[in-house]
């Protein structure tokens, strides 16, 4: 492997960890639940997404023939990680969860109807 | 007459082709080899598991504008990247000078599909974050990381992504749009 590339892989890599490690330091940086909720959702898709460039770039030319499972990963990666904060999101209004700004209560208030309304079917 | 038996036949025997040809790649990705065998299998799979699972899918999934698709996909691409380092920068700077607000996007999308796919791009896009769609399926609440302009926000989100969608898998034609609609 040519210097230039193992670079190249050096850089992905410390890049990832320092982009998944701000990630996860917003948790304890930001100052409420919703906005905390942005730094892993996005932090951890590039991070993680540039791990796994630099895995894939070194196990095809490592090993044999060209390995794109890690392409794999990127997209379950970026299909569950906005899944999983819409859920967080959305069980913290339900909960009203404090917030810096003030919870709309518009949408509280159609959410609770609705709740209300599939309670009265039960 | 024959051809459009012939084509009820073969959709009920293939109910989603393109989520065969997308299980049979995404076979050969699990698989990590191209060898003849692994895309028979891959291929075999792809037509099982939407024929089996016809009940979770009842809609059918068009894709009208292939091109538009790839535009999207790429500006897609750019924008996460983007947002990872916007996102970064607001960690690293200091947090109590963000300005983070709710944010009611209207939207007019028929197909749940198309939905799902914004709701999750505006997660996926700089200080955005879905939490909820309306019950109505008219809006979904955003929750903005920074925000100074909320209607240039929701011009962003609209034009940005929701245009593209709709016309990636609702097309011009209102008529699959209108076989959509929930009641």
């Amino acid at each position: 492997m040519s210097p230039w590339l193992e670079a190249l892989l050096s850089f992905l890599i410390v890049l990832g960890a320092l982009l998944t490690f701000i990630g996860s330091l917003g948790l304890a940086r930001l100052r409420d639940f919703y906005t905390r909720l942005h730094g892993p959702t996005k932090g951890t898709t590039l991070g993680v997404g540039s791990l796994l460039i630099a895995s894939s770039v070194f196990f095809s030319v490592q090993g044999e023939g060209i390995s794109l499972h890690e392409v794999l990963i990127t997209l379950f990666l970026f299909i569950t990680a906005p899944i999983s904060a819409h859920l967080l999101a959305k069980a913290a209004l339900h909960l009203k969860v404090e917030s810096l700004v003030p919870l709309p209560d518009e949408a509280i208030a159609r959410k609770n109807s609705q709740h209300r309304d599939y309670q009265s079917l039960d | 007459m024959i051809k459009s038996v012939m084509q009820r036949v073969l959709l009920r025997l293939l109910p989603h082709p393109l989520l065969t040809l997308l299980l049979a790649v995404i076979w050969l990705l699990l698989a990590n080899n191209i060898a003849a065998g692994e895309v028979v299998v891959g291929l075999l799979l792809g037509w099982a598991i939407p024929f089996f699972a016809l009940q979770f899918w009842p809609d059918k999934l068009y894709v009208h504008k292939p091109i538009t698709l790839l535009k999207f996909a790429y500006i897609l691409l750019h924008d996460i990247i983007e947002a990872n380092f916007i996102v970064a920068l607001r960690i690293l700077g200091r947090p109590e000078k963000l300005r983070p607000a709710f944010i009611v996007v209207p939207i007019d999308l028929n197909s749940d599909f198309a939905m799902s796919i914004l709701a999750n791009t505006t997660c996926l896009t700089p200080g955005s974050l879905s939490a909820l769609l309306a019950p109505d399926r008219k809006s979904i609440l955003v929750h903005a990381m920074d925000v100074d302009d909320e209607a240039a926000f929701i011009h962003t989100i609209k034009t940005r992504y929701e245009q593209p969608l709709k016309e990636i898998f609702e097309g011009d034609d209102d008529k699959h749009a209108q076989e959509n609609i929930k009641p």
